[in-house]
């Protein structure tokens, strides 16, 4: 017992602390700071600090307080320290989630609360159709988009037959569907694996039961760990030269070094497709680019660039009402017009505030200091909005 | 001396009660009114899942039967609130679609007792550590059964755009909502009470030590540990009922293996023997989580120390240490003398 | 379904299983001899595979880090009972399961720090990172193989340590009847330690040979420890022949049931109810199994005799 009351006024105590110093902009940033997706967290709150430092701290006149926040990869988790940070530290904006459901079970705390909740990641159907609201916006796509954009990619280098393997989860069933509903040509094998704590890692009979397929291409969604442990098994299967790799979001510059470092040389040249990538000839992406990799010593990966964005959104509106941060409606106006040097180039808003923008098609190279990186081949979505936009209301 | 010794623990039950009792209603009111609303959050997850594992010791201390899938049950109690309400909002399945909470109060109840009913049915053949892995077993599956719905999200979850809907108090209020978790919790603890001094309490504690010879008296102990089986998942749907209306967000990851070890840590930090035991183990759980993960991103290795602390140091929970520090400081002198 | 898929499967279920075996040995000996519930297996599994990693890349060579990790990884399982497991024999099976979570939690961390939240790949050596052609047409990584082999080397040595030697003897009697051993004068306390650390170094073991194929990474332990619980419980708890049987059949019917329900779910429903099914029931596939065999056999297939 006693060690919940001090518990408690050690809590009331820190409260307290914060609750005054109101002249900041403050700024709640929820990612992934442990398990072993910790990597993508650390990625973006490497992004986040660097557009901090750029930007000298300082959003229309005011310094910005950050508060990073651990999701624990878990709904729940994610969710209660999204509550915190309204209701405790009182936060202005709300930024982050890489998962769709912390994003989907976080996402009623903020906006119920009159808070601005960007999306640095995270895109499922539900917030940009059925559930949009005035104050969410996304800094990153629609989780139909990029593979959409990845079965135009396969039409253009006219693979006519395709196998597909994703985790059996929400966003990995949104991918399948979204290649199935570009590519033209025939799908001769599907499988779907199990996903979730116990994670099926080993892909041994999908890949045999795809070599036996006879398709002419693999298409691929595996996030995070899963991603290297699947090249992995791809390489020692020997399919380079006889099935093709497509991913998307499996292949990214935190992956790269680590297959680099273990010699999987089958995934240079492998395509993927992506609103961006470290060489797009843009001056805020080549300087992001420049200081990320002086600093940390890596490309930085498409997950640090939309947190790097998400932080540019906010200073956008921030500046716009020159840190008047009550009037909402003029700072809402402002992220609207997505008037900033966003790391993409230049896209605008949909109805339902996810961006229009490119998608490109990107091929893994080795660049001139034999880093492993991604290189962008051609446009193959110009500004393209996603499919659920006209089920918004807004 | 043994009456002198229950005596004491009827001393030591009676102030730990008061405590709780009067803890759990100043503390997060105190913190609310003092301008952290958050913290009425943490206390309204800690007393929800408090039922929980009062739920779980049902069968776990009193019957010695430890089952390490009641996540299942708080899975299925919070998604009865979340398809009615899914279906009220979004239209299909007319026969359930309703925000009325009694609804999904009775959906929740009918769908664990059902569940308990048959999952108990085969695990209760095995005992010990194959009934730990055949509860656990029946959990995942249902686990897995939750993530194939894909009309309820699958595995990104549901959200519960409104909360269920009762004559005369709303939900919506967090003030409300954790005032009916407390009483609930007030009115199972004394339930808890009443049942392990009962006749059946007593058969199933009996069980726990002899069946044959329970069986020898002309007791089915079978039919009493099924039946406090059902009893225990009943009260984790209603746990679980609470949770979905409290975070408005479901998913299956609320379900996971993991989800009920949790629970089953919470009640052998707080003790599995005592009345209190469960509750003290939440309180403990919780808060110690929230406060440490505030501190450090790696709090997870200052827990786990606690925990294996705890184990080495201080045996039959928290409870456990607390009542015998209660008797030593009390009666050393009748124990000496013994 | 054309033969040389299903052979294909055939190898690929077995490599599995033999994974698994290595895992459920260590975990089965200590269940069935010092009567403890160790839930912290699988983080041995992990530091088996992370101390390879290391080493793989210090030293270049993935046969001579495997050969320095097996020992400390045993070293390290040395530890943990002298420093926290052997004060928890005499306790309950309940406060096993809660200090070994907090043994999880800790080590999951400590790994977290030192070797950062990203895990590691291990590099293969050339010849290791090939397919050979087994029969005509049926083509199959040679990894895998080794990892068969070695499975089947450890189990071999496994076999003829617990039945043809004296220190064997000591186990199968600690397994039937722990407290006769004691009571004959063998000094238990050693032989527990030593069982232990035998545990570590083969879930050590597992752990290095598929870290190759995914990758070392946090959690991967209590990623598998459920699975290996449902082998052990399979298998009967305490049985060495029992985990090894029943790990092979799970690792035949995980494999076979990802490749092959779908199409069998497709003979009789539409499909896709078949394709939203059939990866649900696959997950669930092991449970099922345990579910019915606890149900008919409550003790598991191959129960040690006495206990």
């Amino acid at each position: 017992m006693n060690k919940l009351i001090t518990a408690a006024a050690v809590a009331a105590l820190s409260a307290t602390s914060t609750a005054f110093a109101a002249d900041e902009v403050k700024i709640g940033f929820i990612t992934t700071l442990t398990t072993g997706a910790a990597s993508i967290g650390k990625d973006q709150e490497n992004a986040v600090n660097l557009a901090l430092e750029h930007i000298d701290n300082t959003m229309g006149g005011k310094p910005v307080k950050l508060i990073m926040a651990d999701d624990g990869f878990k709904p729940e988790v994610g969710k209660q320290a999204t509550d915190k940070l309204v209701k405790q530290d009182d936060v202005d904006f709300v930024a982050g989630y890489i998962w769709s459901h912390v994003l989907l079970a976080s996402r009623k705390s903020v906006l119920d609360a009159d808070k601005f909740l960007i999306s640095a990641n995270a895109g499922p159907s539900p917030v940009a159709g059925k559930l949009c609201h005035e104050n969410f916006f996304s800094t990153s796509w629609q989780n139909d988009q990029t593979p959409m954009a990845m079965g135009e990619t396969l039409n253009k280098q006219g693979v006519k037959s395709l196998y597909i393997m994703a985790p059996n989860y929400a966003a990995g069933k949104d991918m399948v569907a979204g290649v199935e509903r570009t590519f033209k040509g025939e799908i001769v094998g599907k499988d779907l694996t199990k996903w979730g704590k116990d994670a099926q890692l080993d892909f041994s009979a999908e890949l045999a039961k795809a070599k036996a397929s006879g398709a002419e291409g693999i298409f691929v969604f595996y996030p995070g760990k899963a991603a290297g442990a699947f090249i992995k098994q791809y390489e020692q299967a020997g399919l380079r030269d006889s099935l093709p790799l497509y991913t998307v979001f499996t292949i990214d510059s935190l992956s790269l070094p680590k297959l680099k470092e273990a010699g999987m040389k089958s995934v240079l040249g492998s395509s993927m497709t992506q609103f961006w990538s470290p060489d797009l000839d843009v001056p805020a992406n080549k300087k992001f680019v420049a200081d990320f990799r002086e600093k940390h010593g890596s490309y930085p990966s498409f997950y640090a660039a939309q947190a790097y964005d998400s932080i540019m959104l906010i200073k956008s509106a921030v500046d716009a009402v020159g840190g008047n941060l009550d009037d909402m409606d003029a700072m809402r106006a402002a992220m609207e017009k997505a008037d900033f040097d966003s790391v993409r180039g230049e896209f605008s808003y949909g109805n339902n505030h996810m961006p229009i923008q490119n998608f490109y098609s990107r091929k893994v190279v080795e660049d001139a200091d034999g880093n492993w990186t991604t290189q962008i081949d051609q446009v193959v979505l110009e500004n393209h909005q996603d499919v659920y936009a006209s089920e918004c209301k807004l | 001396m043994p009456e002198a010794t229950i005596g004491k623990q009827h001393t030591a039950v009676k102030w730990i009660s008061i405590v709780m009792i009067t803890a759990l209603a100043v503390i997060p009111f105190g913190l609310y009114l003092a301008g952290n609303a958050f913290w009425l959050d943490i206390f309204t997850r800690l007393v929800i899942l408090a039922i929980a594992a009062c739920g779980l010791n049902l069968i776990l201390g009193l019957g010695g039967l430890v089952s390490f899938g009641h996540a299942a049950y708080i899975g299925l109690g919070a998604y009865a609130v979340g398809i009615p309400v899914y279906h009220s909002t979004y239209g299909g399945m007319d026969a359930i679609a309703s925000y009325n909470g009694f609804v999904h109060l009775g959906l929740a109840m009918a769908v664990c007792a059902l569940f308990a009913l048959v999952t108990g049915i085969i695990s209760l053949r095995t005992r010990g550590v194959n009934f730990i892995m055949i509860t656990m077993a029946f959990g995942q599956m249902m686990f897995y059964a939750i993530v194939s719905l894909e009309t309820y999200g699958g595995d990104d979850g549901l959200t519960i755009d409104l909360r269920s809907e009762f004559p005369l108090i709303t939900l919506d209020n967090p003030v409300t909502l954790y005032i009916v978790c407390y009483l609930s919790l007030l009115a199972l603890v004394f339930l808890l009470h009443r049942i392990s001094h009962s006749r059946f309490g007593l058969i199933l504690q009996g069980a726990k030590f002899n069946e044959e010879r329970m069986g020898a008296i002309g007791v089915n102990c079978y039919r009493y540990q099924l039946t406090a089986f059902v009893l225990s998942g009943l009260i984790c749907g209603y746990a679980g009922f609470l949770l979905g209306n409290f975070t408005t967000f479901i998913s299956p990851e609320m379900m996971d293996w993991t989800r009920s070890g949790e629970i089953m840590f919470m009640v052998i930090l707080g003790g599995a023997a005592a009345l209190w035991g469960p509750v003290i183990g939440a309180v403990i759980f919780i808060v110690l989580e929230f406060v440490l993960s505030e501190i450090t991103i790696y709090w997870h290795l200052y827990f786990g120390l606690l925990l294996i602390f705890s184990v080495l140091f201080m045996r039959g929970g928290v409870s456990g240490a607390l009542s015998r520090w209660f008797n030593s400081s009390r009666s050393s002198g009748t124990q000496r003398q013994a | 379904m054309e033969a040389s898929i299903l052979v294909i499967q055939l190898l690929n279920g077995l490599q599995l299983g033999i994974l698994l075996f290595l895992l459920s040995a260590g975990l089965t000996l200590t269940f069935g001899i010092m009567d403890f519930v160790n839930l912290a297996h699988g983080a041995l599994y992990m530091l088996g595979a992370f101390f390879c990693a290391t080493l793989t890349i210090y030293t270049g060579s993935f046969l001579l880090a495997v050969a320095v990790a097996i020992p400390l990884t045993a070293l390290a399982g040395y530890i943990l009972e002298r420093l926290v497991v052997q004060h928890l024999y005499h306790r309950d099976h309940l406060d096993h399961v809660l200090a070994t979570f907090g043994l999880i939690l800790c080590i999951d961390t400590l790994v977290h720090l030192i070797w950062g939240p990203e895990g590691i790949a291990i590099p293969l050596p050339e010849i290791l990172n090939t397919q050979v052609e087994i029969f005509p047409g049926i083509v199959f990584p040679t990894f895998r193989l080794l990892i068969i082999g070695m499975g089947l080397t450890a189990a071999a040595g496994l076999y003829l340590l617990v039945n043809h030697t004296r220190v064997g003897m000591l186990i199968r009697a600690g397994a039937s009847n722990r407290r006769m051993v004691g009571a004959l004068g063998v000094d238990i306390s050693t032989l527990f330690s030593g069982v232990f650390a035998l545990g570590a170094a083969l879930a050590g073991l597992a752990g290095m040979l598929i870290a190759p194929i995914t990758e070392a990474s946090i959690g991967m332990g209590s990623d598998i420890i459920i699975t290996t619980f449902v082998v052990i419980i399979i298998g009967g708890i305490g049985s060495m022949k029992g985990a090894f049987l029943a790990a092979l059949i799970i690792g035949l019917i995980d494999t076979f049931g990802r490749s092959f329900l779908d199409d069998i779910f497709k003979i009789f429903m539409s499909g896709e109810a078949a394709e939203t099914a059939a990866p649900a029931v696959s997950a669930m596939l092991i449970y099922i199994l345990m579910a019915v065999i606890l149900a008919f056999r409550p003790q598991g297939l191959f129960p040690p005799l006495t206990r």
